[in-house]
């Protein structure tokens, strides 16, 4: 395995970078890091930030200089190579009514491929997720199938719901909140992926795994209604990395 | 008894800030808290709170607030401007305290020099925290009043129904300066830039643009141009990070920064340089330098003990206001000001 690049960002944050592409073996050392990091912090640590090549980490100067703690971090990325990873499985209704959806038909106009085709497609398999940035709770999911994997929208939503899946790149996405945005909507979810009230406010972390599951209109109905009622429980299954 | 300050009028844009939202950017909640910390610690120190607590963020035009309780004791922090309190003759400056009673209504003056004031009351604002801060974080909807800047007809419940007469307190030299040169650290994509950018970003100045936010200060000046692409892999934004996207432009990323990122970042603004940033205004200009990480702790370790210098100059006033004191006074803090804008 090849050490981690340090670099400063200011004299308050140090950035390990492991790679420089979208790479699940590069997020897995980023985010087995990031794990230990968040068990065991060293001194001057404040938090850290694992992206899909990278983990800044945000630390106090007054603490830690850089060359310590850049020491420190390279000896406990080595360490962690070895750990079994175990991850959890989510499998999240979305409905991909046209309603929800606005981008459906193009992207299968695009991909020449159905409607029903692209809800397949996207539903087809179980996503990584990467990080979380953007907004709070939004994971950056992947790989989606080449089949669908289509560049951002040139011009922007100014508006994008609240719950809406989504795809851009070889990325896939849920909405947490009402958002400007470019990537192209295939359904809705009625699950809240991200409530400041809860203790642990994102349902998701990075190294989880997404299935979508589609429902149909009356489902999604009716599981949001048990949501806002605050009946629906979502229980992730253990799996392996 | 409940007490409050009832929003009479808004301001430009006010908003609860405090030190901001610390141990959440992994789930991609941007931390938020004052632009200006230095200004809001003082006027936290002028109304005798922790440094910390959360007081209103003034942009450019202040509110005007109407007491609804016993009495209260507020302070105004960073910038010229002052408190105008309806029906008494003379504004209570900045940097000074002052206690105001049932009904009283007041108004904050423009910043003057600065984009950002903070206004503390006594006993802070009885607001909950969410997710450890009262920061507001306007584009998530959460945190400070009902996340979001404020409204008028606004009541912003107070933690004191009233406070005790004592000596007001003032700093005899209030001003807050901005830095002749913003110092940065390259990266920590410098390598992404070509050698004429990084000379740009050495030599050039910039000029801050209208489409400044509390996100992000948009800066005008010659291109900083791309080696190659724009676009990275996304990855952490550091405060202070300058990335450069497609047009060539520099922002600066600040407070409600995005917690990642996808475009390359040719330099950071270093720590102690940040609450500076808080206090430029649209159209004002901007020069940067380069430091090393050596450069910059020993600089973090200067400023620390200018501002704790600062905070000693900190002295009981009589509680009663003379025409006579306010020119004295407003005459120190405001040539402090100028004199330190007019350098360079």
């Amino acid at each position: 395995m090849t050490e981690p690049r340090l670099l400063a960002s200011g004299d308050t944050v140090l950035v390990l970078e492991f790679g420089d592409a979208i790479d699940w073996r590069i997020s897995r050392r980023v985010n087995a890091l990031e794990r230990r990091l968040r068990r065991d912090p060293p001194a001057g640590v404040i938090e850290t930030v694992p992206t899909f090549r990278s983990l800044a980490v945000h630390y106090d100067p007054d603490t830690v200089s850089f060359d310590a703690l850049g020491e420190q971090l390279c000896l406990m990325a080595e360490e962690v190579e070895a750990e079994d990873a175990h991850t959890l499985l989510w499998r999240i209704p979305g409905c991909y009514d046209a309603e929800f959806g606005p981008d459906l038909l193009a992207v299968g106009e695009k991909a020449g491929l159905t409607t029903d085709q692209v809800v397949e497609c996207h539903a087809s398999r179980a996503y990584i997720v990467y990080m979380m940035g953007f907004l709070p709770g939004f994971p950056y999911m992947g790989n989606v199938p080449d089949a669908i994997a289509l560049p951002r929208l040139e011009t922007p939503r100014t508006r994008v719901p609240k719950g809406s899946i989504a795809i851009a790149t070889s990325m896939t996405a849920v909405y947490t909140l009402e958002s400007p945005g470019g990537w192209h909507i295939l359904g809705r979810t009625p699950i809240r992926f991200f409530d400041v009230a809860d203790p642990s406010p994102a349902l998701l972390s990075p190294g989880d795994k997404v299935i979508f599951e589609p429902v149909s209109r009356d489902v999604f109905e009716r599981i949001t209604a048990q949501v806002a009622a605050g009946e629906y429980a979502l229980t992730p299954e253990k799996v392996t990395a | 008894m409940t007490a409050s300050l009832r929003v009479v009028a808004p301001g430009m844009h006010t908003s609860i800030q405090d030190l901001g939202r610390t141990g959440f950017q992994h789930l991609g909640v941007p931390v938020s808290g004052a632009l200006d910390t230095e200004a809001l610690r003082l006027a936290n120190l002028l109304v005798g709170n922790a440094h910390g607590e959360a007081a209103l963020e003034i942009m450019h035009l202040g509110p005007t607030l109407e007491v609804c309780s016993e009495s209260v004791r507020i302070a105004l922090a960073g910038g010229s401007g002052t408190i105008e309190v309806e029906g008494q003759a003379q504004p209570v400056p900045g940097f000074h305290s002052v206690r105001l009673q049932r009904g009283d209504r007041f108004r904050v003056t423009a910043s003057g020099e600065s984009a950002t004031a903070y206004l503390a009351v006594e006993g802070g604002f009885d607001i909950a925290e969410v997710l450890s801060s009262r920061s507001t974080y306007a584009r998530g909807g959460f945190g400070g009043h009902f996340g979001r800047a404020l409204d008028a007809g606004d009541v912003l419940p107070l933690r004191r129904c009233q406070v005790e007469t004592r000596p007001e307190r003032m700093l005899t030299q209030g001003g807050l300066p901005r830095p002749e040169r913003v110092r940065v650290i390259l990266g920590p994509q410098d390598d992404y830039f070509t050698h004429s950018a990084i000379d740009a970003l050495r030599e050039s100045t910039y000029r801050v643009s209208r489409a400044t936010d509390r996100m992000g200060m948009r800066l005008e000046g010659p291109a900083l141009s791309h080696r190659d692409q724009f676009n990275i892999v996304s990855d952490g934004i550091a405060p202070g990070a300058i990335q450069v996207p497609g047009d060539a432009q520099p922002i600066i990323l600040l407070a409600d920064r995005q917690t990642t990122g996808g475009y390359p970042k040719i330099a950071t603004v270093i720590s102690c340089d940040l609450p500076a940033l808080g206090r430029l205004r649209p159209g004002d200009e901007i020069r940067f330098e380069t430091v090393t990480l050596e450069a910059a702790a020993e600089a973090r370790r200067e400023a620390k003990k200018r501002f704790a210098r600062l905070c000693k100059t900190l002295t009981h006033v009589n509680t009663e206001w003379t025409p006579d004191e306010y020119l004295l006074h407003s005459e120190n803090i405001i040539g402090g000001v100028v004199h330190a804008t007019e350098v360079d």
